[in-house]
C-alpha cells in the first residue's frame, strides 16, 4: 500500500502522541516531504481520537454480543442482561444451538443456499461478462443495452412476487436463488476488468488454437483473481444476508435460513424451538442464546471479508468508473 | 473445454499483422459479412452471454411487463395460475391510481420517504467524505489498513444483524437502558419510539455503510498528484488552504457522481431495514413507499393496488435519475452516463 505518496492534505498522523522510539517497520510512518509543516500535537490527538471513536463504534457492540454469548448464566444475570466485562467463558449456548434443532438446520440451510447460489451466480456472471467483453461481437451492443436498462427501471415487488409464484418456485430454495441470481452491476465490474486484459495475450492464445472457453479458463480468469474474489464475496454476502425472499416465498418454518431464524429469536425474542425447555430449566440464559445466534450470522463475513479487503478498491472502482 | 470454434473471420489473422492492421481486419469483419457469418464466428460468446441474459429477461423484464396488473383488477384465481390470470383479469384503467391518491396512508408513506431521504442526505452523505479525509491523513500503513478493515466490516453484515445489534445498544433491554436502570434511572427504548425512528434508521445506515463509502473517496484522493500539494505549499498555502484548494476540487467529480446516484434513488430509503422495524414503531412513522407496496400487495393481497404504487415509484425514480443526470451535465460534471 502506497500510503506514503498521495493526498496528504493535512499530513498528520494520529496515534503518534508521545515519543515513539520504533521508527522502522510497517507500524512506522514513512518520511514526510520537506515542504510539509510538522503536525501540531492537538491536531494529531484530535484525529487519533476521532478515528479511535469511529473504530470503537463498530467494535464495541460486536464485543458485547460476542462476550455475552460466551458468558455463563450467572454472569449474565449479575450484569443484568448484557455483559461488557467477561468473567468466565462457556460454550454452552453454541453447544446447545449446534447440536441439532432449529438453529443448526437454519445454519446448514444458509450455508447451502450461499454456496450453491454463489457458484451459480458466479458461473453465469463470469460467462456473461466474458461474452460481452469483446466489443464488436455479434449482438454485443444489444445484450449490453438490455442489461444496462435494468439499472434505471426495476421490476417492482408485486409483479416479481406474482411471477415467482406462477413459476411454482414458492416453497423451494430456487426462490432464494434464481430471482436474485444476476447482479448487472457485478457483471459490469467483471466485464470492465476483463476488457482491461491485454488483447495481445488472448489473441496469441487464439492463434495457438485456443477457443473462448480455454481462453477464459486459462488466461482471463487467472489474471482476474482479484476482481473474481471481490465479486464472489459480494454474491456470497448477498445470499448469506438475504431474508426477505425467504419470508415471502417460504412458508415451511423448517426451511428458513439463519437470518429469518435470527429475526424470530433475537428481534422478536421468541424462545428457540426445543431450547425453551433448557432455558426455563435454568441451564441456559436467553441472552446468551440470542447473542450466539448473532455470532453465528456474523462470523463467516467477519472472517472472510478482511482477506478480500486489499482487492476492494479494484473491484469497486472498475465498476464505479465504467458502470 | 477445448472447442476452438471462434476464429476471427473472415481470415484468421497472420501472427505478423500489426495492431492497426488487425483492427482494420476486425472492423471489416464486424461491418462486413452477413449476420450468419458473424454469428457463426461469435456463437461461443453469445452462448456464454445467454444464461445471464435469460435470467434478466425472465426475472426483470417479464415482471416489468407484469406491471400491467396496475391497470387491472387483478384476480389471481381466474386462470390456471397467477401468470395466466393477468390475461383474464378485467381492465379498470386508472382506477387503482385514483384510489391510491385518495388514500391518506399513501401520502404518509410518500412523506416518510422524503423526510428519510432528506435526513440521509444531510446526516449520512457527508460522513464518508470526512472519514476518507481522516483515513487518508493516516500515514502509517498498518494503522491505516487496520482502521479500514474495521470500518468496512459492518457493510458485510445483514440488515437483520445490524438491526439486532442496535437493539442490543438502544433497545429496551439494551446496554444503555440496562446501565441506566442499574444506576436507578428509568430505562428507555429507542427501538420502539416513533419520534426518533427516522434518526435511528439514518444512524443504522451510517453504522453499516459509511465506512464502506470511504473507498471511493480514498481512491480519488490517491489519484491527486503530490506535486499539486507541493506547489500549493510553495505558494504559501497552509494545510487548511491546501485541503480547500487541492483536495476538495479533486473530490468534486466523485461527490457529484454519488450525489446524482443518491438523488436518482431518492425513493429507495432502505426497504429491508425499515420493514424489519415496521412492527416495532408502527406504520405511522415507519411506512415508506416500498413497505407500503409490500403491505398492500404481499400482506393484504391487493395486488393491483400495490402494483400501482410500485409503478409510480418506478416511474418517478426513472424521472429522478434522468433529471439528476441532466443537472450534473449542466454543472459540467459527468454524471452516471455521458451525454
Amino acid at each position: 500500500m502506497s500510503a506514503a505518496s498521495a493526498g496528504n492534505a493535512t499530513g498528520e498522523r494520529p496515534g503518534a502522541s508521545g515519543p515513539d522510539p520504533r521508527r522502522t517497520g510497517r507500524w512506522a510512518a514513512p518520511p514526510r516531504p520537506v515542504w510539509e509543516e510538522e503536525p501540531r500535537r492537538a491536531g494529531l490527538a484530535g484525529k487519533g481520537l476521532v478515528l479511535t471513536v469511529a473504530c470503537l463504534a463498530v467494535l464495541f457492540p460486536l464485543w458485547i454480543v460476542v462476550v455475552t454469548s460466551l458468558s455463563t448464566k450467572r454472569t449474565i444475570s449479575e450484569a443484568g442482561g448484557l455483559v461488557v466485562v467477561p468473567r468466565d467463558v462457556t460454550f454452552l449456548a453454541y453447544q446447545e444451538l449446534l447440536s441439532g434443532g432449529q438453529v443448526t438446520r437454519a445454519t446448514v440451510v444458509s450455508l447451502g443456499v450461499t454456496v450453491a447460489g454463489t457458484l451459480f451466480s458466479m458461473t453465469v456472471s463470469v460467462l456473461c461478462a466474458y461474452g460481452l467483453s469483446r466489443t464488436g461481437s455479434v449482438g454485443h451492443r444489444w445484450f449490453l443495452m438490455l442489461l444496462l436498462a435494468t439499472m434505471f427501471f426495476g421490476a417492482g415487488l408485486i409483479p416479481t412476487y406474482l411471477l415467482v409464484q406462477s413459476l411454482g418456485l414458492t416453497d423451494t430454495y430456487l426462490a432464494l436463488i434464481l430471482p436474485s441470481a444476476v447482479s448487472v452491476f457485478n457483471i459490469l465490474v467483471l466485464r470492465a476488468f476483463f476488457m482491461g486484459i491485454s488483447r495481445e495475450l488472448t489473441d496469441s492464445a487464439r492463434i495457438d488454437g485456443a477457443g473462448d472457453w480455454r481462453i477464459l479458463w486459462r488466461i482471463v480468469l487467472p489474471l482476474s483473481r482479484a476482481v473474481v474474489a471481490v465479486i464472489t464475496l459480494f454474491y456470497a454476502v448477498g445470499y448469506w444476508s438475504a431474508w426477505f425472499n425467504a419470508s415471502i416465498y417460504l412458508s415451511d418454518q423448517d426451511m428458513m435460513p439463519l437470518q429469518n431464524v435470527m429475526i424470530q429469536l433475537v428481534q422478536k425474542q421468541e424462545p428457540p424451538v426445543g431450547l425453551g425447555q433448557a432455558i426455563r430449566a435454568g441451564e441456559l440464559s436467553a441472552p446468551a442464546v440470542q447473542m450466539a445466534v448473532m455470532v453465528l450470522a456474523l462470523v463467516p463475513v467477519a472472517v472472510l471479508s478482511p482477506f478480500v479487503q486489499k482487492h476492494f478498491r479494484k473491484g469497486m472502482l472498475t465498476g464505479a468508473v465504467k458502470g | 473445454m477445448a472447442q476452438s470454434t471462434t476464429q476471427i473471420a473472415p481470415a484468421p489473422p497472420d501472427p505478423g499483422v500489426s495492431e492497426a492492421d488487425r483492427r482494420t481486419l476486425e472492423r471489416a469483419a464486424n461491418g462486413g459479412g452477413t449476420f450468419r457469418t458473424r454469428f457463426r464466428r461469435d456463437r461461443t460468446l453469445v452462448l456464454m452471454t445467454l444464461p445471464a441474459v435469460l435470467l434478466v429477461l425472465v426475472f426483470t423484464y417479464v415482471p416489468i411487463l407484469g406491471n400491467v396488473v396496475a391497470f387491472q383488477e387483478y384476480d389471481p384465481y381466474v386462470g390456471d395460475n397467477g401468470f395466466v390470470a393477468v390475461f383474464h383479469s378485467p381492465w379498470v384503467g386508472l382506477e387503482q391510481f385514483s384510489r391510491l391518491f385518495e388514500d391518506p396512508a399513501f401520502w404518509d408513506a410518500v412523506r416518510n420517504t422524503l423526510v428519510l431521504f432528506t435526513l440521509q442526505l444531510l446526516l449520512f452523505f457527508p460522513v464518508p467524505i470526512l472519514l476518507a479525509l481522516l483515513v487518508n491523513s493516516v500515514l502509517r500503513p498498518r494503522v491505516r489498513a487496520l482502521s479500514q478493515a474495521i470500518l468496512y466490516l459492518p457493510h458485510f453484515f445483514s440488515w437483520v444483524l445490524v438491526v439486532t445489534v442496535f437493539q442490543q445498544i438502544f433497545g429496551g433491554a439494551g446496554i444503555i437502558a440496562q446501565t441506566l436502570r442499574r444506576h436507578g434511572h428509568e430505562g428507555f427504548d429507542l427501538m420502539t419510539d416513533p419520534g426518533v425512528f427516522k434518526f435511528l434508521v439514518t444512524a443504522e445506515g451510517v453504522w453499516k455503510d459509511a465506512g464502506w463509502g470511504v473507498i471511493v473517496f480514498l481512491a480519488a484522493l490517491a489519484s491527486v498528484s503530490p506535486d499539486l500539494y507541493e506547489a500549493a505549499a510553495m505558494d504559501g498555502a497552509g494545510r487548511w488552504r491546501r485541503m480547500w484548494h487541492v483536495t476538495l476540487p479533486a473530490l468534486r467529480p466523485v461527490i457529484a457522481l454519488l450525489l446524482v446516484l443518491r438523488v436518482g434513488d431518492a425513493l429507495t430509503v432502505g426497504f429491508e431495514q425499515i420493514l424489519l422495524q415496521r412492527d416495532a414503531v408502527g406504520p405511522g412513522a415507519a411506512e415508506v413507499l416500498d413497505t407500503y407496496v409490500w403491505w398492500n400487495g404481499v400482506r393484504n393481497q391487493d395486488f393491483s393496488y400495490a402494483a400501482a404504487a410500485g409503478l409510480i415509484k418506478g416511474v418517478v425514480g426513472l424521472g429522478l435519475v434522468l433529471a439528476a443526470n441532466k443537472v450534473a451535465h449542466l454543472m459540467g460534471e459527468q454524471g452516471v452516463y455521458k451525454k
